[in-house]
């Protein structure tokens, strides 16, 4: 089995320089976790968050750790500047930074250390920046805590270095009139701010569309060789993490159970968890489809089976010249009118997989409402079986709704707490009159086996369960009225990744079982590339490029597929299809 | 903005004309003759009562008594109350009080409610969490006329503190005493409220972002915490500052306060229809001049909002 790794571009390479500060021997490293436990305290006695964990950070270099939630990750870098929530502590082990032991420094030191010596980029640019300030004064008060010049021209360098155009004006305005990307260059600008010698970076862009998410890594990578900082970057995708950093560690729960350089991590994972988060990271799944074809090997063992179906002609859905305008309320009582959906038309063929894709505001949720039924169109029509659904009467619209059912992304919030496993799946089939009570319970039974929860989950509410199995509840509910068509609204985008590519098999198992045809929205490619047959792209309302996914993936025709693929993560790396 | 607050005042036409129509029926319909009441135990003349219906408008229909009283109203002219004097001038004398009672209270009950519901929510589940809730809830429980009574004994009347009645005057320290009972109830809420609203902020994201910039803890606490924890906050205040100063009958009563509530009280007892319904009117325009308040406040503090 060889291992030869190529990288692309010349950042990667620099980064991979055996020259590059980590080597080094003799520089002491800047940050240092030895044998570090948390303990966080609870109702129930004192819970291990993190045990043994164990990280060096050298001067300039790139670590990343990588985990599922829940895993530790961020609760060991918050622990570096002390920001433990309340209830944790450091119970062992010590945290030094620069040669200082900090684990029980004064409030006072850490406050010192804060921002100019350890900057921090949170992860949500939604909530991360205080709404009823403005930016520059957020910026402002930083410098200015931090003992430096913090006037009005300081503020917009900071503020334009970040990558904020026209920093100077825009410090006067507030969070909540910048977009997600500018909010993140607004964190990042205050993160580095002070010129911190490490910067924390805690899934720093998670939350933001795929294509600004790389623009933002790309200038916070820039920014961080330009001025040497090191960066601790927390990320749950290991795709990403092998990208940007040169040491990668896994941590698993609450313990570091690999650690190494990036490319070494990625094609010779030795711990079994490690070994699962590679083979199932949606974006490094991608790229090894790519890779493989490129190599010119057979791709079909490695799609799941439904991508790999021929054509068909029978349409389930026929979608055409779609259209959804929206009013917007303006100043004096006028309106304006908000055009989401422009003209769109796409099909799926009975038993496929159709997958719209966009960012966020593009109108493919938008799109899923229509077809569900749940929002009117202004005009265009929606053929199911033949029939237009947006002229069905009450009645016609009840059995349309058995025949099509939905599975939404958020599978803490779709379900009702205050039912339970049994009743949840059952109610569409009483709404529905179908069968008697008796009957109902087998079909739940056989539901849940389907999905592969035990029958002894029936009586349990949605609180006690994982995310993975509220979203195949959630399944099992959609499928309870036996119907031809699911549309998946982001169905696996909150779940972590294993369980996303444990979901991912299980639709793809029951369109096999079931002829099933999906309606998959995403904003995440490299889940398409694994589940779907048909690709349309929609940007800003309009559907710029549609075919079946070789096409789009192999032969993007606009500039704008080509830049959301080339933001998957991974984008940098090539690996020879034999290697994971 | 201009516009969004010249739209309120437009919306202070409706309100005014649906609440003095509403008042001006319900003292209409009140039984017993007015005149009664004027003319005391020893009667008058049915002459000297034809001439009192006449100059009250008594003899009118519903309609035509309000609609006239309405053009008073409109040409600045509150008219007279049965004793004969012009009602314009009691309000201007009494409302001053209880304008001053009003905001003593505000002030008392936000400065010890926001501080007190700031270190509680901060020290949450703590000793000192723990006995301020229980004592505010205590306050809330116990009526406003307990309190008043018992605070007007003990410190007026034994401690000898304070006068434990406000003369003519309603000095500012005759009033400290009612101010604080009027304010106490109040101020049980604001400490609540504030309470909860810093436990939300605390653990806010953009909090820790804050601490993690390498504030100090106060500045992290006064800049971040506490404004944005102040916007419900202002909110009840506002409102409250309408009902303070609507008077109140209780407490105004209980310290003798020659102000708005008292006089209002007395005039529904003589039965004295053309002061009730300009006290209450009077009331409501304040009222809604105080939510504008609040309003405008809610935009200032939260950036969010902006009125159009």
């Amino acid at each position: 089995m060889s291992h030869s790794i190529s990288s692309e571009g010349g950042r990667r390479a620099a980064r991979n320089d055996p020259a590059a500060p980590a080597a080094s021997g003799d520089v002491r490293p800047l940050l240092e976790l030895r044998d570090l436990a948390i303990t966080f305290t609870t109702s129930n006695g004192d819970v291990p968050a993190v045990r043994n964990a164990h990280l060096t950070v050298m001067p300039g270099e790139t670590v990343a750790i990588v985990g599922e939630s829940g895993s530790g990750k961020s609760t060991t870098a918050l622990a570096a500047i002390g920001l433990l929530p309340g209830n944790g502590r450091v119970s062992n082990g010590s945290i030094i930074f620069d040669g200082e032991d900090i684990t029980h420094a004064s409030e006072k030191r850490i406050i010192e250390l804060r921002g100019s010596s350890i900057g921090m980029v949170p992860q949500d640019p939604m909530s991360n920046l205080n709404p009823v300030w403005k930016i520059g004064f957020q910026v402002k008060e930083t410098l200015r805590a931090n003992g430096l010049p913090s006037g009005p021209q300081d503020v917009a360098k900071v503020l334009s270095e970040a990558g904020l155009p026209d920093a100077a004006s825009r410090a006067n305005q507030y969070p909540h009139e910048f977009s997600g990307g500018m909010r993140q260059r607004a964190l990042i600008a205050i993160g580095l701010s002070c010129r911190p010698r490490l910067l924390i970076a805690d899934e720093p862009t998670s939350a933001l569309d795929v294509t600004v998410q790389r623009q933002i890594l790309d200038h916070l990578d820039t920014m961080t060789e330009e001025l040497g900082t090191a960066v601790l970057l927390i990320t749950h995708d290991l795709g990403l993490a092998a990208e940007r950093a040169h040491k990668v560690i896994v941590m698993y729960k609450g313990q570091v159970v690999e650690a190494g350089p990036a490319l070494e991590l990625l094609t010779n994972p030795r711990h079994p968890y490690t070994q699962k988060l590679v083979a199932s990271a949606p974006s490094i799944a991608s790229r090894r489809i790519e890779s493989a074809k490129k190599a010119g090997v057979e791709t079909d063992d490695l799609l799941a089976p439904a991508a790999a179906k021929g054509p068909s002609l029978d349409r389930v859905i026929e979608v055409e010249d779609l259209t959804k305008v929206f009013k917007i309320r303006g100043s004096w009582g006028k309106s304006t009118d908000f055009t989401a959906v422009d003209k769109v038309s796409f099909s799926i063929a009975r038993g496929t997989t159709t997958a719209v894709v966009g960012e966020s505001g593009s109108g493919k949720s938008t799109v899923a409402k229509m077809v569900l039924g749940l929002e009117g169109a202004t005009s265009g029509s929606i053929r199911f079986d033949g029939v237009d659904i947006t002229t069905l009467g009450r009645k016609q619209m009840f059995d349309f709704r058995r025949r099509v059912q939905p599975i939404f992304q958020d599978p803490y919030g779709s379900l009702d707490p205050m039912y339970n496993i049994y009743r949840t799946i059952e109610e569409p089939l009483r709404v529905h009159g179908v069968g008697d009570a008796k009957s109902r319970e087998k079909k739940v039974r056989d539901l849940l086996d389907q999905v592969a929860l035990p029958s002894s989950m029936m009586q349990r509410f949605p609180n006690e369960l994982s995310g993975g199995q509220r979203q195949r509840v959630a399944i099992a509910r959609a499928l309870a009225l036996d119907p031809e068509v699911v549309i998946c609204d982001e169905a696996v985008s909150a779940l972590d990744v294993l369980v996303q590519a444990q979901i991912l098999n299980l639709l793809a198992d029951l369109q096999a079982n079931l002829g099933l045809s999906y309606l998959f929205i995403t904003h995440d490619l490299a889940v398409v590339r694994q589940i779907a047959d048909h690709v349309a792209v929609m940007e800003k309302g309009r559907l710029v490029e549609q075919g079946t996914t070789d096409e789009v993936f192999d032969n993007p025709k606009t500039a704008y597929t080509q830049a959301l693929l080339a933001a998957i993560p991974g984008a940098g790396l090539v690996l020879p299809p034999e290697v994971a | 903005m201009v516009w969004y607050i010249v739209r309120r005042f437009l919306q202070l036409i409706p309100v005014f004309l649906g609440a003095t129509l509403l008042v001006y029926f319900l003292v209409f319909s009140l039984p017993g003759d007015a005149t009664a009441a004027i003319c005391g135990e020893r009667g008058c003349t049915p002459a000297v009562v034809a001439g009192l219906r006449e100059q009250y408008n008594l003899d009118q229909p519903f309609w035509i008594q309000y609609l006239l009283y309405l053009k008073g109203v409109l040409t600045f002219d509150l008219g007279t109350n049965f004793s004969g004097r012009p009602i314009a001038t009691i309000i201007a004398e009494v409302f001053p009080t209880t304008a001053k009672l009003a905001i003593m209270a505000l002030v008392i009950e936000a400065v010890f409610g926001i501080v007190f519901g700031l270190i509680a929510g901060l020290r949450k589940g703590r000793i000192f969490d723990s006995s301020v809730l229980v004592l505010s809830l205590i306050v809330i429980a116990v009526p406003i006329f307990v309190l008043g009574f018992l605070m007007q004994f003990l410190i007026g009347v034994k401690l000898q503190w304070t006068n434990p009645t406000v003369s003519g005057d309603a000095t500012f320290t005759e009033l400290l005493l009612p101010a604080v009972v009027l304010g106490l109830v109040s101020f049980a809420y604001v400490l609540r409220l504030t309470r909860t609203s810093i436990i939300e902020n605390v653990n806010a994201d953009y909090v820790r972002t804050a601490t993690a910039k390498g504030l100090s803890r106060r500045r992290v606490v006064v800049v971040h915490v506490l404004r944005n924890s102040l916007i419900p906050v202002v909110t009840f205040l506002g409102a409250d500052l309408g009902a303070l100063m609507g008077g109140a009958i209780v407490t105004e009563g209980i310290f003798n306060v020659n102000g708005v509530g008292n006089t209002l009280y007395r005039a529904v007892l003589n039965g004295d229809g053309p002061m009730v319904v300009s006290i209450v009117t009077f009331l409501i325009l304040i009222f809604c001049l105080a939510n504008l308040l609040v309003d405008l406040l809610y935009a200032w503090l939260d950036p969010r909002i902006r009125y159009a």
